[in-house]
C-alpha cells in the first residue's frame, strides 16, 4: 500500500532508514509533495543529491522508480510512448502471408497495427499507465536540458496526470506517481511548471550533518576518518573553487580513503586522492597553493572541535 | 492570514501567484501553525521558486510571522483585523510580465531611409542628444539576431535525409497494403544557438550603457534563447525584466532590477559569478557570449584573464565590444581590455547604431571560430 506520513519527522526518519539524510527544509518539501501530491521541484549545485531524493523515495515507498534523463532535444517517441514499427511490419507480413489481410479494408488493418501490444512505454507513459497498489517515482532529472516545448507537455501531464495517444485513446494514472524533477538551472525552468511543482533549493550539507551522511552511506570508514573529511570538504568550499565538492564527493573521498585503508587524514594520502573530490585542474591547483598541511590541519581541529 | 503574509511578499517584490498562496495554504493545513520551522519550511516549499529570492522570503518571514506569533496566544480579535484589511484590495495579480512570445518576421537588416538617420548611425552615443538617443533606439530596436545554427537533436522529416523514419513509413504503408514503398526519411533540425550578453554598467560607461541597454533589449526580446545580465560591482541578470516587448517598460524594469548603475568595475569578479552560476553550468555551453565594455576594470586582471579563457572555453564564440575602439589611435591599454582579449574572437567597436549593426552581422555571421 502507499505510504503516508504524518510528519515531515516521520519522513526523515524513514529516509535516514533507506541511506538518506534530509535536512528539514527537504523533509518538509518531500512530506507536502508526498500529502499534497504535487511534483517536487529540486533545484542545486551539482553533486548534493537531488538524484538521490527519488531513489531513496523508491527504496522507502516500494514503488518502482521510473526515470526519464531529460537531453536536448527529447520528444515524445523517447519520453512517453513510440510504437514497434518492427513487430508491425512483422504482423502485416504474417496477415498477408496466411491470407488473412485479403478480405479486410484498411481501416481494419489500421485497427490491428495500433493496438496496446505494439505500443511501446517510455517513461512518462509507464508511470501514469503504471497499475500496481504502491504509486511509482518518477525521477524527471535535468529538466533544465529539455527544450521548452517539451516543458510545456510535460506540464499538462504533470497537472492532468494523464496522456492520450491519438489510436488508441487516454490513459490516466489510477494511482498518480510520487514526481521528483531536477534542475542544475542552466536556464530557466519556466515559470507555469514551476507554479504546478513545489521548490526546494538543496544546500551543501552542514557539518554535523555530512558527517552522519558519510558515517551512513561509507560504514567502513571509522568515525574519525569520516569527521575529518567533512572537516577537509568544508574547508575545500570556503576556497573559492570553480566546482566546491559536493556530497557525491564527499563520499567517495571517503570510500577511496577507506578502500586505501586510512583512518586519518595526512598530506601525503591527500595529495594522492585529491582527485576523487576537485575534478579542476585550476581547483587542485588552488587547493596546493592554500597548503595541504594545512587542509588537514584545519581538518583536524574541526574534527575535534565539536566531539 | 497566509493571504496576508503573500501580499507582504508581493510588496517584497516576490512574486506569488494565486495557485502558489492555495498551495501553501494547503501546505499549512497538513504540517500546521504550532511550529514556527514547519510554516517557514512550508512557505519556502511552496511560495519560493528561484534560490535569489530566499533571502526576500527570509526577510518577510521574520517580519511578518514573529510579529503574528506573538499575537496569537492573546488576542484573536487582532487576527481578524488583519484578515480583513486585506480582503478589501485583493485581486492585483501583477504576474503578467512574461510573454516570450518570440518575433518570427525575420526582416534582413533594416534599411535606412533619411539622411537623418543616416547622420544618426554614425554617430557617437557619447554626443546623442535626449532626442537623438530616442530616434536611435527605435532604430536599434529594428535590429536582427539570427546567429549561426547548431545541429538539434530533435529530428524533422525530410525527403532527402539519411535516417529511416520508421513511423511515417509504416504510416504510408497501409495505404498500399502493409507494403513499405514510400519510403520516409527524416534528418536531424537546426536550431539557434544561445546569445549571452555581457553589459557593463559601470560609471566609465555611462554614455554607452543606456544606449546598449536599447540594444540588449531589441535582442531579448527579438529572438529565442537570449541572456542578459548586468555586470557592475556585481552581476545581475535581467533577462526577464527585458522580455517585455514595451522597451520603455522593459528598461524601467531592468533598471529597477539593477542597483550598482555607473558604479565601479570589477568585471572579473562578475564573471567569475557568471561562469560558476550560470555560464560553465550550461547557459553558455556552445553559445554566442557578446561583453558589452570599455575593458576599464578595478579588480585584478588576472581574474578577468582567468574568467575569459574559462568562458572562452565552453563557448562557441566570444564577442567583445568596446565603444572606445574607434578612438583613434586606440590601443586596448586598459588592463583589463588586455588581459581579455588573447580569449576573444572577435573585437568590435560599439559606439553608434552603424557599430551595432555590424555587431549584429558579426554575431549572425558567427563561425570564424571552432
Amino acid at each position: 500500500m502507499a505510504i503516508s506520513p504524518s510528519t515531515p519527522a516521520d519522513v526523515a526518519h524513514a529516509l535516514s532508514l533507506h541511506g538518506y539524510i534530509p535536512d528539514e527544509g527537504l523533509a518538509t518539501s518531500i512530506f507536502l509533495a508526498m500529502t499534497l501530491r504535487r511534483p517536487l521541484l529540486l533545484e542545486g549545485e551539482a553533486g548534493v543529491g537531488k538524484t538521490e531524493v527519488a531513489k531513496v523515495l523508491s527504496r522507502w515507498t516500494g514503488g518502482e522508480l521510473i526515470r526519464l534523463q531529460c537531453y536536448e532535444g527529447i520528444d515524445v517517441s523517447q519520453a512517453v510512448y513510440d510504437w514497434d514499427y518492427s513487430r508491425q511490419l512483422l504482423h502485416l507480413r504474417a496477415a498477408e502471408a496466411t491470407g488473412e489481410s485479403q478480405g479486410l479494408r484498411t481501416d481494419d488493418l489500421e485497427a490491428q497495427l495500433y493496438q496496446e501490444k505494439f505500443l511501446l512505454k517510455r517513461a512518462l507513459l509507464q508511470a501514469i499507465s503504471h497499475t500496481g497498489d504502491v504509486p511509482p517515482v518518477l525521477l524527471i532529472d535535468e529538466v533544465d536540458r529539455a527544450d521548452d516545448e517539451f516543458e510545456a507537455y510535460l506540464l499538462e501531464v504533470l497537472s492532468e496526470f494523464q496522456i492520450t495517444v491519438p489510436e488508441l485513446g487516454r490513459f490516466s494514472a489510477t494511482h498518480p506517481p510520487l514526481v521528483v524533477l531536477t534542475s542544475n538551472r542552466t536556464r530557466d525552468v519556466h515559470d507555469a511548471l514551476k507554479r504546478r511543482c513545489l521548490y526546494h533549493w538543496v544546500e551543501h550539507p552542514d557539518f554535523e550533518r555530512e558527517v552522519a551522511i558519510v558515517q551512513l552511506r561509507v560504514p567502513q570508514a571509522l568515525d574519525s576518518l569520516a569527521r575529518q573529511v567533512a572537516g577537509a570538504v568544508e574547508t575545500l568550499r570556503t576556497l573559492n573553487l570553480y566546482k566546491p565538492p559536493g556530497v557525491a564527493e564527499t563520499i567517495d573521498w571517503a570510500q577511496a580513503l577507506a578502500a586505501l585503508g586510512r583512518q586519518h587524514l595526512d598530506e601525503a594520502v591527500v595529495a594522492a586522492t585529491l582527485g576523487t573530490v576537485l575534478k579542476y585542474r585550476e581547483d587542485q591547483d588552488r587547493t596546493r597553493q592554500h597548503g595541504l598541511a594545512a587542509l588537514v590541519k584545519q581538518a583536524l581541529e574541526r574534527s575535534l572541535a565539536t566531539s | 492570514m497566509a493571504v496576508a503574509f503573500a501580499r507582504i511578499l508581493r510588496g517584497a517584490g516576490l512574486k506569488a501567484p494565486l495557485g502558489s498562496v492555495i498551495a501553501f495554504v494547503d501546505a499549512l493545513g497538513q504540517v500546521g501553525i504550532q511550529e514556527r520551522s514547519s510554516v517557514y519550511w512550508a512557505g519556502r516549499a511552496t511560495l519560493v521558486r528561484n534560490p535569489e529570492d530566499i533571502a526576500l522570503y527570509d526577510h518577510a518571514f521574520a517580519a511578518f510571522w514573529t510579529d503574528l506569533w506573538q499575537l496569537l496566544p492573546t488576542v484573536t480579535t487582532e487576527e481578524l483585523q488583519i484578515t480583513l484589511a486585506i480582503d478589501d484590495d485583493d485581486g492585483d495579480d501583477d504576474g503578467n510580465d512574461d510573454d516570450s512570445d518570440s518575433d518570427s518576421g525575420d526582416e534582413p537588416m533594416i534599411t535606412l531611409r533619411f539622411s537623418a538617420t543616416e547622420v544618426l548611425r554614425h554617430k557617437d552615443f557619447a554626443t546623442y542628444s535626449p532626442d537623438e538617443l530616442r530616434s536611435a533606439q527605435e532604430l536599434m530596436t529594428q535590429l536582427r539576431f539570427i546567429g549561426p545554427p547548431r545541429r538539434s537533436f530533435r529530428q524533422r522529416p525530410d525527403r532527402h535525409g539519411r535516417r529511416p523514419d520508421l513511423r511515417a513509413t509504416m504510416r504510408a504503408s497501409l495505404r498500399t497494403g502493409g507494403e513499405p514503398i514510400t519510403r520516409c526519411w527524416r534528418e536531424p533540425g537546426n536550431r539557434l544557438r544561445r546569445l549571452v550578453l555581457l553589459l557593463d554598467i559601470s560609471g566609465s560607461m555611462e554614455p554607452y550603457a543606456r544606449a546598449m541597454l536599447r540594444f540588449v533589449h531589441a535582442a531579448v526580446s527579438g529572438r529565442q534563447r537570449v541572456e542578459a545580465f548586468a555586470i557592475g560591482t556585481r552581476l545581475t541578470r535581467m533577462t526577464k525584466e527585458l522580455h517585455s516587448r514595451d522597451p520603455d517598460l522593459a528598461l524601467t524594469r531592468a533598471s529597477d532590477r539593477v542597483h550598482d548603475w555607473s558604479g565601479g568595475t570589477r568585471i572579473g569578479e562578475c564573471l567569475r559569478t557568471f561562469n560558476d552560476q550560470w555560464g560553465v553550468r550550461g547557459m553558455a555551453r556552445g553559445a554566442i557570449v557578446v561583453v558589452l565594455s570599455d575593458g576599464w576594470d578595478r579588480g585584478d586582471p588576472a581574474v578577468l584573464a582567468e574568467q575569459m579563457q574559462r568562458l572562452h572555453r565552453v563557448s562557441y564564440q566570444t564577442v567583445w565590444v568596446n565603444p572606445l575602439k574607434v578612438t583613434p589611435g586606440y590601443a586596448p591599454l586598459a588592463r583589463g581590455m588586455a588581459a581579455a582579449l588573447p580569449y576573444v574572437d572577435s573585437f568590435v567597436e560599439g559606439h553608434s547604431i552603424a557599430a551595432m549593426q555590424q555587431l549584429a552581422q558579426v554575431i549572425a555571421g558567427a563561425g570564424v571560430s571552432r
